[in-house]
């Protein structure tokens, strides 16, 4: 086990050198420059500013250089923010847009996994058309319109929960619930489609032989058996939740990475860009290797290497 | 002897979208206490049906049991709600199934399956349903049950998981064990062996067993009597020895030609020529007269009673009735009466 994750730690760090390098060639090729009144300012400001930022360079030195310095942890300094390092913004910045993604993902999942159990076994019941009802309006609706609602109803009408801004705990429960509709509705079908294949199953059968209830035979030996898809799916929309939502961020004010991200493409502003990009590669990468870690947890069938008594 | 388990003119239906299919239609047997009763017959006589009716496993959604009672101890089971029924389930009745590749849980350690039923149906604690688990598991011939209870299906092999299955059918000492077709997909060594264990724990924890196979070796092995099941009719129950040695259905003659012997050399094997009957529409008369070379106009036309050979031996073929031709059985079932009662004259 030791050996295996170890094994896929130096993969990942393979991994994660070949997307800061394609990143890297890739950003260069966007047309314009960082400085955004580049046009007001005479050639030889534009030549100093060059200058101190390195752009002056020829391609492939910049790129050593980003390389040397990424190897020392060192990230740069952002072209927007006078003097302010990359590694600032990005802790500044994905710490509201993590926990976001982090609420959105627990909540959608649990409920998610809650309701595609009911729907599997009240099949074609109304319990069972509630849920797909459920599950097609948080895949069709755009998480906007979700949010707009919420904020209307919610917020503003009935005074539930504050509207907009990222000031505590309350704050976070719109634009959670706004964010988890679609691993709801995703968790909610793929669990009531494998639950029906596994109720199906003959180990159910014998299960039910043995006398053990409906709630057992759904909780204790079906759900595990239909979980390894849902995990699948699941797993890198852990990342997409994780690393921010521009929309969600912009509707309900909240300071995190999403928004953070575009605005640095839009600026050209290259460290930032690479920070990024670093940061959810790294994230992806990890969550791929977690994902895989507990594909063993559930089904001791696929426990890798190392693993087997 | 006491009956334990009595089925009573039992019919059941399956709605499908072609119609209603009678899976079932008019079964009676009962189960002694003790003995072992095969029910045999070809794929879609009903007998798996038969055996999932009682244990209420049939799927809820397009299943009905038309009318015929199940007694077991006094209760019918076919009027038990779920709830009472999961608390007969396991405990007084269990089941061992055809295919113990597919019959445990893969992602549930094997301890774990069997302590299940252990906990919920003698109210033990988790120690004690443990100890209990590991001496059943010796003593349905697992070697180091203390290691294996802590290990997952997929590191058994296939007899071993066999074994496991039964483990876990027998835990609470069932009165009633129902096998349907637990041999089946075993290979034959294998076969053996779990037979002899069904047989020596049978003796051991004084259970009935309702065994449900197309294997008639398997029936001459293990059954103490024979239900011949066809068209979801019985259509001849009997002791072993009458119903190999001196059977009166034609069918059944059909099923003894067909199954081969010592001495069957280069010929072909017989076997029974036509199709099963449509259940969907099923026919009027005897389901079996369509492939009956002996059949009689009546045949066709009404379906026969059941009639009384001895007093353990009754067959439903009008071949019995008093106005009858008489009929001489195909030679290969002759023979084998012949062979019986030469080892018996020799005893």
């Amino acid at each position: 086990m030791a050996k295996y994750v170890t094994q896929r730690i130096i993969y990942m760090i393979i991994t994660l050198f070949l997307i800061a390098s394609f990143t890297f060639f890739l950003m260069k090729i966007i047309p314009g420059t960082p400085f955004t009144k580049a046009d007001k300012l005479s050639e030889t400001q534009l030549a100093i500013m060059k200058e101190k930022y390195g752009l002056d360079d020829p391609v492939p030195v910049q790129y050593a250089n980003y390389m040397m310095n990424l190897v020392k942890g060192d990230l740069g300094v952002s072209f927007q923010f006078d003097n302010v390092g990359v590694t600032e913004i990005i802790v500044k910045s994905f710490g509201p847009s993590a926990q976001l993604g982090f609420q959105a993902i627990i909540f959608g999942t649990i409920f998610g996994i809650i309701l595609g159990v009911l729907a599997a076994l009240k099949q074609n019941t109304w319990v069972d058309y509630g849920s797909t009802f459920i599950a097609v309006l948080g895949k069709s609706i755009p998480s906007f319109v979700f949010a707009g609602l919420m904020q209307y109803y919610l917020g503003v009408k009935l005074g539930w929960f504050p509207v907009a801004f990222w000031r505590g705990p309350e704050y976070t429960i719109l634009p959670t619930i706004a964010l988890a509709m679609f691993p709801l509705a995703t968790a909610a079908r793929f669990v009531r489609t494998e639950m029906i294949e596994v109720l199906e199953s003959d180990y159910i059968v014998l299960a039910k032989a043995k006398g053990a209830s409906w709630f057992d035979i759904a909780f204790k030996h079906a759900l595990r058996n239909a979980l390894i898809p849902v995990v699948t799916v699941l797993g890198p929309l852990v990342v997409s939740l994780m690393t921010g939502s521009l929309v969600i961020e912009k509707i309900f004010g909240i300071p995190g990475i999403g928004e953070q991200f575009v605005k640095s493409i839009q600026v050209n502003d290259y460290p930032v860009i690479m920070g990024t990009t670093l940061l959810f590669a790294a994230l992806f990468v990890v969550v791929i290797l977690i994902v895989d870690l507990l594909y063993g947890v559930i089904d001791p069938r696929i426990r890798l290497a190392g693993g087997k008594k | 002897m006491e009956k334990i388990l009595e089925v009573k003119d039992l019919h059941i239906s399956f709605h499908t979208f072609s119609g209603e299919v009678q899976a079932i239609r008019g079964v009676n047997f009962d189960l002694h206490k003790g003995e072992t009763l095969a029910i045999v017959g070809e794929s879609g006589s009903g007998k798996s049906v038969t055996s999932k009716a009682i244990m209420h496993l049939l799927p809820e959604s397009n299943s009905e049991i038309k009318q015929g009672q199940i007694l077991f101890e006094g209760k019918d089971l076919a009027k038990l709600s779920d709830k009472a029924m999961q608390k007969i389930r396991g405990k007084d009745i269990s089941m061992i199934f055809q295919d113990p590749m597919t019959s445990l849980n893969p992602t549930m350690k094997v301890g774990r399956q069997i302590i299940e039923p252990i906990m919920k149906h003698q109210k033990l604690s988790k120690g004690a349903a443990k100890k209990r688990a590991i001496e059943i598991l010796d003593l349905v011939g697992i070697p180091n049950p203390e290691v294996r209870f802590e290990q997952y299906p997929h590191q058994f092999s296939g007899g071993m998981r066999q074994r496991v299955v039964i483990a876990i059918a027998l835990a609470c000492n069932p009165k009633v064990l129902i096998a349907d077709e637990p041999t089946t997909a075993l290979d034959v060594t294998i076969q053996a062996q779990i037979l002899e264990l069904m047989k020596a724990l049978q003796k051991k924890i004084d259970t009935s067993i309702i065994f449900i196979t197309h294997d008639l070796g398997v029936v001459a092995n293990v059954a103490d009597r024979v239900a011949v099941m066809y068209g979801g009719k019985i259509v001849e129950v009997g002791t072993v020895d009458e119903v190999f040695y001196n059977p009166q259905h034609p069918y059944t003659w059909g099923l003894i030609s067909s199954m081969p012997t010592l001495d069957t050399e280069d010929e072909e094997l017989y076997a029974i020529p036509g199709t099963p009957p449509d259940l969907l529409h099923p026919p009027k008369g005897d389901a079996f007269a369509p492939r009956n070379r002996y059949a009689m106009k009546i045949d066709l036309e009404k379906q026969p009673p059941m009639f009384k050979v001895s007093d353990t031996h009754y067959a439903a073929t009008w071949l019995l009735h008093p106005e009858a031709p008489k009929v001489e059985p195909p030679e290969a079932v002759q023979k084998r009466k012949r062979q019986f009662l030469g080892l018996k004259e020799g005893n």
